[in-house]
């Protein structure tokens, strides 16, 4: 929790200032019995009728001041808390932007978003009561005790006491439900998961009919997530009665303690009833406070888990040199790579060179490695054996930001985010205006799907792209890496939702416009990558096969076994 | 563009009520709760009087009466005992009821889910409609449980503060009755206001979490264009609208503390001046002054706890309105009142004279009409956005026809069940969805009760056997959300095992082997062989390997079946098909 006050170094002024104020307006509120003491000892005992009123008019003043100190300090703490608040939200959006795949793997989606909202928004309650209470609540509780001190030494001794079992018993309850209020918190991700997946996965789940069973266990969840909320609720509930039965037998005590002391001659009659008062006082305050723990340790449990995530950081090493002035060559030595977690590896002793301009194509099996092979040239992961060069040099030693502008890669799902379209083309490239983004869609075939849209450029995308079809997204996807004239080009199953005319037409495209670049063609069918300049046929991870199509055909025979449940004998060897 | 669900502006009497209904089934334990609110208050209200007639027993030195003092004492001790337990017990009561009613509306929501158009939900945010379902709902049980426990007890000890302090002295409980207004006036206006900004709260945190689960699922993306930058400004700018709108709502709720404790002050003094005044001409003892002061305290502790609980419920009742918003929107064409289920399906489909579009102004499908023998294979080709997979839409009842009808076995299907329509087709979409949970909970999901060796025999016939072998737990391996540990072929791969396990009448496969290389393709082919035969199936495709085997291949282009007929022919018609056929050879 402490580390992450550094989210308050823009509002110092407001965090400081605000307990300030809350104080003065706790110091007032701590004189008010001492007034009232004094109408009743001096006014009523002398029967100063003008001493009353003028003391009366004092209390007024005192309240009216207390009242201008607070709002003063409510501001700020609100201030404080609402930038604090936003400001931790943007460090860990950044932070976790900042992640690489094996990290956001382990982690899982929906316990990043419960984290961003949820767990956040329970961290900035703390912080604005914090500021609020945190002056005023222990000062007019640790201010009683000095007060009952002055009165009477005996009686201040008796004050301390009881603050001191107080807070213990606090204590206690509050470590309890700190732990309990993790467990809480982790079923409400379960929640959240459940109804984000019912969601997205609407129609899978309604064309097995699993509406019902969902449901079902949705309920159990749901209720598992009462039961334990009740339980933690018994425990905290626990706060307030055993405080209020420590109060008021010391409000026994101090009546009986008074008495005996009236009798001799030490107090007054007027003090006893101060004494009373500041009694009261504190039992007001230390509510507050345990309302204050409560609210800080479950904004201290949330605080834990935003932390695990800033603890975890890209174990991927950025380099220092610049990509793009590299040549497009690419070239794997002996590359060995396993998934994190994974027993086996995914690709091994992977080697070959594609020359600058090259069309690579890569084809194989369900699992055979190819989006792996992609994923580490464009360095979503790093090798595990070997090296990869781009341009001869290890793509370690390129900065992560160059190498990406340099290696387009369109991946198999394509992905859209919600804005206009223009706004997905040009993440490519920012600075890219509109001709070059109708270029870009021009090769990438996309163009009559920007022309049949009401708004061209302007039209609307939905989450996820749902408002396009399958084919309509690849093209899209495709336009937004040619944007950028990447390098080097990677075609991940770019093309499975097109039919063969556009594919063929999308290949001739790139090697018109994209010549020059190393374009790499990951694909199911033969018929896209059988021009490439050389294919690599991947098979369990392992090469079988490198070279062009017309001697793969004759000397590897899983190619040629692909090629025949593709094409017939004929179409397979005349082309 | 994306939708969010439109708002209402203020809480009205609807919203109240509802939430009212909400209590309904928990009223004994409401009223439980209430008869110990009761007890709490005359208890914890008695505490006053009694150290009032304690401190009238401490007069002075060497007047002390210990006697009677010693009897009140115990008194004391008696009641605080009583106060405490039921204070306990009201807590969890409330805690139990409102934790209660938060499930209740969470799981209605959920039910709700079921029932929401797809036409709805392919538009709509859904980071909007979750964070109603978790944040909402929280910040509603959170207000909920506030509202109980301080409200009832809040509003009890004010009245019956008044009782007592009326019994003591009526000329200074009419000052303190005066003031009162004041403070009322003040609590309702900082009330509206702080409505108004808790919504846009609401709205603003709905908003971002929008961004957050954009960003997050697509998450390699934004890395792949180095947009880390333009996406944490996007997000920063919604943060900074939730900043102001969090901002201003906290404020000015938290205004009112402040506000009332102000009010007490006034009634603090006022009671202590006109009291003291009275003391002197006899009108009251010191000890009832005291313990004026102490209702007075009492009395002013309810509003400032009054005043915190209505603008938390102000902050409440807001979000229950937006859960309640989501649960009135409309809902899927109920099934029709002689709705009967479908069985023995054969096979037959037919569409007849069916139009369709998905926003009326852009017709998508058109005078489709379409007649399915039972037993036969259908190929569906076109080019993207030809309307393929709407006619899926169609088939399946996600989307209803505009004009036209739809039929299986010669049964319009919106006088069958929906349920036993889509029992009836097995499908494999072009979009591989997995729910987070083991291999073997989503390949049974077509059929919960199939045994293990069903299982294993399914996973054989599909291929997908060899690959989840290699899994680390095997069939039992979770699959993380959205299956994002597997590729995208073995998703599909478990796709297809989904439905050989279920083994329905009819089959829609979209794309379904797209992104399997075409070796492993040819044996699920051949699986899929046998599972259609005698069965009509209906395959949307692009590989033309897939295709040349269709009893019959329908081309579709702008929503109309241009061109229909065996492979052969068509290639031999020289049309469109046959320009789509050839240009797979053309050298690229």
């Amino acid at each position: 929790m402490l580390k992450l006050m550094r989210y308050l170094r823009h509002y110092k002024k407001e965090a400081v200032l605000s307990p300030l104020f809350k104080l003065l307006e706790a110091s007032f509120e701590l004189l008010v019995p001492l007034v009232m003491a004094a109408i009743i000892d001096t006014g009523i005992g002398t029967g100063n009728r003008g001493y009353i009123y003028s003391r009366g008019a004092l209390l007024v003043i005192m309240g009216i001041v207390g009242l201008c100190s607070a709002v003063t300090a409510q501001y700020f703490a609100s201030k404080a808390a609402a930038g604090f608040g936003t400001e931790l939200r943007n460090d860990l959006f950044r932070h976790i932007m900042g992640l690489s795949r094996t990290e956001t793997d382990s982690i899982g989606q929906s316990t990043l978003v419960t984290r961003m909202t949820n767990d956040s928004n329970q961290i900035q309650n703390g912080v604005n009561m914090f500021f609020r209470l945190v002056l005023r609540s222990p000062f007019i509780v640790f201010g009683a005790m000095v007060m009952a001190y002055m009165i009477d030494g005996r009686e201040g001794l008796l004050f301390s006491v009881v603050i001191a079992v107080l807070f213990v018993i606090v204590f206690f309850i509050m470590r309890k439900s700190v732990a309990l209020y993790r467990g809480v918190q982790k079923k409400l991700d379960g929640l959240l998961r459940s109804t984000s997946e019912n969601l997205e996965g609407v129609r899978v789940i309604r064309a097995f009919r699993r509406e019902k069973a969902e449901t079902a266990s949705y309920r159990n969840a749901a209720e598992d997530l009462s039961e334990e909320q009740i339980l933690v609720g018994k425990i905290s509930a626990l706060m307030n009665p055993l405080t209020y039965i420590v109060i008021n037998l010391a409000l026994v005590a101090v009546l009986q303690t008074g008495a005996v002391h009236v009798n001799t001659g030490r107090l007054t009659q007027g003090e006893v009833v101060a004494l009373v008062n500041y009694i009261s006082q504190i039992l007001v305050e230390l509510l507050k406070l345990a309302y204050l723990i409560i609210l800080l340790s479950k904004a201290s449990a949330c605080a834990k888990r935003i932390s695990e995530i800033f603890a975890v950081t890209n174990s991927m090493a950025d380099g220092t040199a610049d990509a793009s002035a590299a040549e497009p060559s690419v070239e794997f030595k002996d590359v060995g790579f396993s998934y994190p977690g994974a027993p086996e590896e995914s690709l091994s002793s992977i080697s070959f060179k594609a020359q600058p301009g090259e069309t690579v194509g890569i084809i194989g099996g369900t699992g055979a490695g190819k989006t792996t092979l992609a994923n580490l040239i464009v360095r979503f992961y790093d090798t595990g054996r070997g090296e990869i060069l781009v341009g001869g040099r290890n793509i370690r030693e390129y900065t992560l930001e160059s190498l990406r502008k340099t290696v387009g890669i369109v991946e198999q799902s394509a992905r859209l985010f919600s804005g206009t379209v223009r706004d997905n083309l040009r993440w490519g490239d920012r600075s890219a205006g509109d001709a070059a983004l109708m270029k870009a869609a021009g090769t990438a075939q996309a163009s009559e799907v920007i022309s049949g849209k009401e708004n061209a450029l302007d039209s609307g995308v939905e989450q996820l792209g749902r408002n396009f079809s399958g084919g309509q997204k690849q093209r899209l996807s495709i336009a937004r890496t040619l944007v950028r004239r990447p390098h080097i080009l990677i075609l991940d199953d770019s093309s499975s939702a097109l039919d063969f005319a556009t594919d063929a037409a999308l290949r001739r495209a790139i090697r018109t416009d994209c010549a020059g670049s190393t374009v790499f063609i990951i694909s199911q069918r033969v018929t896209t990558i059988k021009n490439a300049d050389h294919i690599i046929v991947l098979d369990d991870g392992k090469m079988a096969g490198y070279g062009p199509h017309a001697e793969l055909v004759k000397d590897c025979p899983i190619y040629r076994e692909i090629c025949l449940s593709q094409l017939s004998e004929k179409e397979a060897a005349g082309i | 563009m994306m939708k969010n669900i439109k708002t209402k502006h203020s809480a009205d009497k609807k919203t109240l009520s509802r939430i009212f209904g909400l209590m309904k089934p928990y009223t004994p334990l409401l009223i439980l709760s209430l008869f110990l609110a009761v007890v709490v208050v005359v208890s914890t209200l008695f505490i006053p009087v009694l150290s009032g007639r304690a401190v009238d027993d401490i007069v002075g030195k060497g007047r002390v009466d210990f006697i009677s003092l010693r009897k009140i004492l115990l008194q004391m001790c008696a009641v605080i005992v009583t106060t405490a337990v039921s204070q306990w017990f009201m807590t969890v009561v409330t805690n139990h009821v409102a934790y209660k009613i938060v499930k209740d509306m969470r799981i209605s929501a959920f039910e709700k889910i079921q029932r929401l158009p797809l036409r709805y939900i392919d538009s709509h945010s859904s980071g909007d409609i979750v964070s109603r379902i978790i944040t909402d709902v929280d910040q509603f049980s959170e207000g909920l449980l506030m509202g109980f426990s301080q409200l009832f007890t809040g509003v009890l000890t004010i009245l019956i503060t008044l009782v007592f302090m009326f019994r003591l002295n009526p000329f200074i409980t009419l000052i303190v009755i005066f003031l009162t207004p004041l403070s009322l006036l003040v609590s309702a206006f900082i009330a509206k206001k702080s409505y108004v900004h808790f919504r846009h709260q609401s709205e603003a945190r709905g908003a971002m979490t929008s961004i957050v689960q954009e960003m997050t699922e697509g998450m390699s993306c934004v890395q792949t264009f180095n947009m880390q930058d333009p996406v944490c400004s996007k997000f920063n700018k919604a943060d900074g609208e939730l900043q102001t709108a969090s901002f201003k709502a906290v404020f000015y709720s938290s205004v009112a503390n402040p506000a009332t404790r102000f009010f007490n002050a006034l009634v603090y003094a006022g009671v202590g001046v006109f009291g003291s005044v009275s003391a002197l001409s006899g009108g009251i003892s010191v000890g009832q002054l005291a313990a004026f002061l102490g209702y007075a305290s009492q009395y002013t502790k309810p509003f400032n706890d009054i005043s915190g609980v209505v603008t938390e419920l102000q902050n409440s009742i807001a979000c229950a309105q937006r859960l309640f918003d989501l649960i009135d929107e409309e809902e899927i064409v109920p099934e029709h009142p002689d709705v009967t289920d479908l069985s023995g399906v054969q096979g037959k489909v037919s569409l007849k004279d069916v139009a369709f579009s998905y926003v009326r102004s852009r017709p998508l499908i058109e005078n489709l009409n379409l007649d399915v023998q039972p037993g036969q294979r259908i190929a569906i080709v076109g080019p993207t956005g030809c309307g393929k997979t709407t006619l899926i839409n169609l088939l399946m009842r996600f989307y209803d026809v505009n004009e036209g009808t739809v039929s299986v076995d010669d049964h319009d299907i919106r006088t069958v069940t929906r349920s036993s329509l889509r029992a009836s087709y097995g499908m494999v979409l072009q979009d591989t969805w997995l729910k987070y949970g083991t291999v073997k909970e989503n390949i049974a999901m077509g059929k919960p009760d199939a045994t293990d060796e069903e299982i294993l025999y399914a996973a054989k016939e599909s291929y997908a056997d060899g690959f989840i072998k290699r899994l680390p737990r095997g069939y039992d391996t979770v699959i993380g959300e959205d299956g994002d540990s597997l590729s995208a072929g073995q998703r599909q791969l478990l796709c297809i095992t989904r439905v050989m396990l279920a083994v329905p009448p009819m089959l829609i496969l979209d794309e379904a082997t797209s992104s399997i290389d075409t070796r492993t393709e040819i044996c699920i082919q051949q699986a899929f062989d046998k599972l259609m035969e005698g069965r009509t199936s209906f395959v949307v495709a692009h590989r033309l390997s897939t295709i040349r085997n269709a009893d019959r291949i329908l081309v579709m282009k702008d929503g109309h079946i241009i061109e229909s007929g065996r492979h052969e022919e068509l290639l031999a018609s020289g049309g469109f098909y046959a320009g789509l056929y050839n240009s797979q050879f053309e050298t690229a």
